[in-house]
């Protein structure tokens, strides 16, 4: 993985920047010494590493704000982390930058249930939101598998999804305001308790720039009542492709289910090792599961259950109790970590039409079997996010850029299907180098054109997202 | 001109060196503020379906497809546009076909935006033409892509600032089985709008909350069984009050068109106003405009958080709203020489000049209609 050459004049002043720091920040939010900043190292994606110059701890949005301006001022470069929970590296820190964590604001500043919204500081974890609204029977809808730790803000920066949003979107349909200080220093307010902006979207552009556009520290969300229950089925099949056909014709049906996940054998059987969910020995299963009163389950599931026997499955499990239902998730819910517990693994991302899923996972199988790695699927199928994971070895040397080439084949399939690099995660560092796969150099320099707008002097987060021989130039303008 | 194809469109971007119009059906040229062009560039020729695949809820479609195709196109699969697109002839008094283009260059929803979102929010991938004669692509045909920057959101309500649309791609939604609405009558704006809040509020997924000539509005769509089901829980809460229930679903699809269209002020005189704030400061604002004397006919959706306004003087409403959050639109009217876009804050105005001058560095695309 190729970084920008650190900048030695910034790495000359770096004590220079400590004082100038420390006069707007209290001591302890000011992290210089190396054993420390390497807590900072790398985000969840860890193959890859890199201690920052500094790390800062700022605690509300006029210390970011006069932050920013000490490093705009500076010329020092930032990167923005949320809980460092991100997959494609999106947090990784350049050797001469200033990791600004938003760890310290977690506060929640209003909730508002006649308007359904709540108002937090951004480095609140997505659960404590939900956390902080159900007692009176409300959610916020996004559940990125790692929303035990990770924080709205790092949700905000790669627009995350999760397994519920085939019903309630992605967190750009769930997100309503921001509070965010410009690189310079300027803090702005776009949206609030209202719907839809009055000029240009410009929330929709931030939500998902990946922490290039500006640094989040407030953001007000719509929360929704939580259903009145939920229930998943589990559906069995012997083939993939039957699999993908029982997904497409329930979408089409007119039932539109909260979730509908797979898994394929290898997960399915390294799941059940695991986990004893008592998984079927099948190719591959599903996992349906709709909301409502009792009535409203029922009449759902009853359509889904006569589409699903249309094809045949090797078993069909209904569940009568909470205890049941938990026992269908606990497989799912168990798979990466009962992948992990067997071997390495990367996680890959992308997402493509549907109607392509028999396809593109027989051609996963086959590029599994070029490069010789194992790949298990496990996945959203109602939206077609797909998590193939390559297990590798990390301790044999070469192993690791196989699986990489690999993955990049697969994320390259993923694209000449009409799908694209990544469906929740982000592009980060991690798929960086893959963006002319998906984009031409016209398509890739009007999203430029926004960071040169924000963030002019490309000082945030600019060694991600985009190839680095796009940004060069920009990059060393600074 | 009207280029009929993405690349004739390119080469008329190029060629001319005067500020153009962007017309799709012309239903919402009434929209914005003045433009001043002398040519105009017409998408009316760049139509059709690209790909429909109810499976996979996807719709790809060139720009200039009159609405009313797509939404024949999309009932043959038994689905919708989610955001429920409103119909501006009535209320502008304009005539023509509107374009899936014009909706999304305006960002144009329905009363279904409280539940599914808006026009923006549907929109999932986008090509267009910008002000240099580039043609960019970005997002694409699924609906989780977080690839690189979503300018997919940037361009649903840009007005054609910032390129020329030339082809949409949507995330669809299947059309309901049922629909029944829920009329609590006699309600003043206090009332209803805390009627609007309580449905929102419970677990009953309502899918349209609106409040219209003193009676409040609250549709629930689906399977039968189920909008039986909800029905009777939004009857039960308001058990109280006056309610009655509309069954029928022509009768409700009608209602809610109405409603949507605002159909109930488009036949007066006098200026109308889009308005934007949190729900429950809708019945506030509008108390404090009738004490300041101001002779207004009201429309409530979105739960209260959108109004509409028909005012019969002659006045710049902004002057009013000071201390309420959100946005004023003058849709139709002089309203006393106020332009017709909410102005933006200066460093929301920094950032949005910043990103027309990258996108039409000549500044020739509806030049002002945002301001």
């Amino acid at each position: 993985m190729q970084m920008p050459i650190p900048n030695a004049a910034v790495l000359d002043k770096k004590q220079h920047i400590v004082h100038r720091l420390l006069t707007v920040l209290p001591k302890e939010a000011v992290i210089s010494d190396p054993s420390q900043t390497r807590a900072y190292e790398c985000d969840a994606l860890t193959a890859y590493r890199c201690s920052p110059m500094l790390a800062v701890l700022p605690s509300d949005t006029e210390q970011v704000s006069d932050v920013l301006r000490i490093c705009f001022e500076e010329g020092v470069p930032v990167v923005p982390r949320g809980s460092g929970t991100s997959l494609a590296g999106g947090a990784l820190p350049t050797a001469d930058c200033v990791i600004l964590g938003v760890a310290k604001l977690n506060d929640v500043l209003e909730t508002d249930y006649d308007n359904r919204l709540i108002r937090v500081q951004s480095g609140r974890t997505n659960l404590s939101v939900s956390g902080a609204v159900e007692e009176d029977g409300f959610f916020y809808a996004p559940d990125p598998s790692s929303q035990l730790a990770c924080a709205i803000a790092g949700n905000i920066g790669m627009n995350s999804g999760g397994a519920h949003c085939l019903k309630y979107g992605v967190t750009t349909n769930n997100l309503l305001g921001v509070t965010m200080v410009m690189m310079n220093g300027d803090v702005v307010e776009i949206g609030g308790s209202h719907l839809d902006a009055g000029g240009l979207d410009l929330l929709g552009v931030i939500c998902g720039s990946e922490g290039q556009l500006g640094v989040v520290t407030e953001a007000t969300l719509r929360i929704l009542h939580k259903p009145v229950a939920a229930r998943p089925v589990l559906i069995a099949f012997d083939e993939n492709e039957v699999a993908g056909a029982c997904v497409a014709d329930i979408i089409k049906a007119g039932v539109l289910p909260v979730a509908i996940e797979f898994m394929d054998r290898l997960c399915i059987e390294t799941s059940e090792n695991f986990a004893k969910a008592g998984y079927p020995d099948a190719e591959a299963l599903l996992i349906v599961e709709v909301e409502g009163s009792e009535i409203e389950i029922e009449e759902q599931l009853e359509k889904i259950i006569a589409i699903a026997e249309r094809h045949n499955p090797v078993e069909l499990r209904q569940s009568n109790s909470e205890e049941e239902s938990a026992k269908i998730w606990l497989g799912r819910k168990s798979a990466f970590g009962a992948i992990g517990q067997i071997s390495d693994y990367m996680c890959l991302d992308g997402t493509i039409p549907v109607s392509e899923l028999p396809f593109v996972l027989r051609r996963i199988g086959e590029i599994g079997e070029k490069f010789g790695l194992r790949v298990g699927n496990v996945f959203h199928a109602g939206d077609g996010n797909m998590h193939p994971l390559i297990l590798f070895d990390a301790n044999k040397p070469g192993d690791l850029e196989r699986c990489e080439e690999m993955g990049a084949e697969i994320l390259r399939l993923c694209v000449e299907v009409g799908g694209c690099l990544t469906g929740e995660h982000g592009v980060g560092v991690e798929k960086r180098d893959l963006m002319f796969d998906q984009y031409n150099a016209e398509d890739i320099e009007a999203q430029l054109h926004v960071k040169d707008v924000f963030d002019p002097k490309w000082l945030l987060n600019a060694a991600k997202v985009f190839p680095l021989t796009a940004t060069e130039t920009r990059r060393n303008a600074s | 001109m009207i280029p009929t194809s993405e690349l004739e469109l390119v080469e008329a971007i190029k060629s001319t060196s005067e500020p153009v119009r962007i017309v799709g059906g012309g239903t919402r040229q009434g929209l914005g503020n003045t433009v001043k062009a002398r040519e105009s560039i017409s998408t009316s020729a760049l139509t059709g379906i690209t790909l429909l695949e109810p499976a996979a809820l996807t719709l790809v479609v060139r720009a200039g497809t009159p609405l009313a195709d797509v939404q024949k196109a999309l009932d043959l699969e038994n689905q919708q546009l989610p955001f429920e697109p409103m119909d501006h002839r009535a209320l502008l008094g304009s005539a023509g076909a509107s374009t899936i283009g014009g909706v999304v260059a305006c960002n144009i929803s329905g009363p279904r935006r409280i539940s599914a979102g808006a026009c923006r929010d549907s929109l999932i991938g986008v090509r267009f033409v910008d002000g240099s004669g580039n043609v960019v692509k970005n997002g694409g045909r699924v609906m989780k892509n977080v690839t690189g920057y979503d300018l997919v959101k940037l361009m649903a309500g840009s007005y054609g600032t910032l390129g020329v649309m030339t082809e949409l791609s949507f995330k669809l939604q299947p059309k309901p089985a049922e629909v029944a609405t829920i009329k609590i009558h006699d309600v003043d704006d206090v009332t209803g709008v805390a009627a609007l809040s309580r449905a929102l509020g419970s677990p009953n997924d309502v899918t349209g909350t609106a409040l219209v000539d003193g009676t409040a509005l609250i549709r629930v769509e689906g399977l039968p069984k189920s909008v039986k089901y909800r029905t009777k829980a939004l009857k039960d809460i308001f058990a109280s009050q006056n309610v009655s229930v509309e069954n029928d679903p022509v009768k409700s699809n009608g209602i809610w068109a109405a409603v949507g269209d605002v159909s109930e002020l488009a036949g007066c005189r006098g200026d109308i106003w889009r308005i934007s704030v949190k729900p429950t400061d809708g019945p506030v604002l509008v108390a404090k405009l009738r004490a300041a004397g101001i002779d207004l006919k009201v429309h409530y959706d979105w739960g209260g958080g959108l109004i509409y306004l028909r005012v019969n003087d002659d006045l710049n409403l902004r002057d009013h709203l000071a201390g309420f959050a959100g946005h004023a639109t003058l849709i139709r009217g002089t309203g006393a020489g106020a332009i017709a876009m909410p102005p933006q804050n200066a460093l929301v105005a920094k950032l949005e000049t910043g990103l027309r001058a990258k996108f039409d560095p000549r500044g020739i695309l509806n030049t002002g209609i945002m301001g």
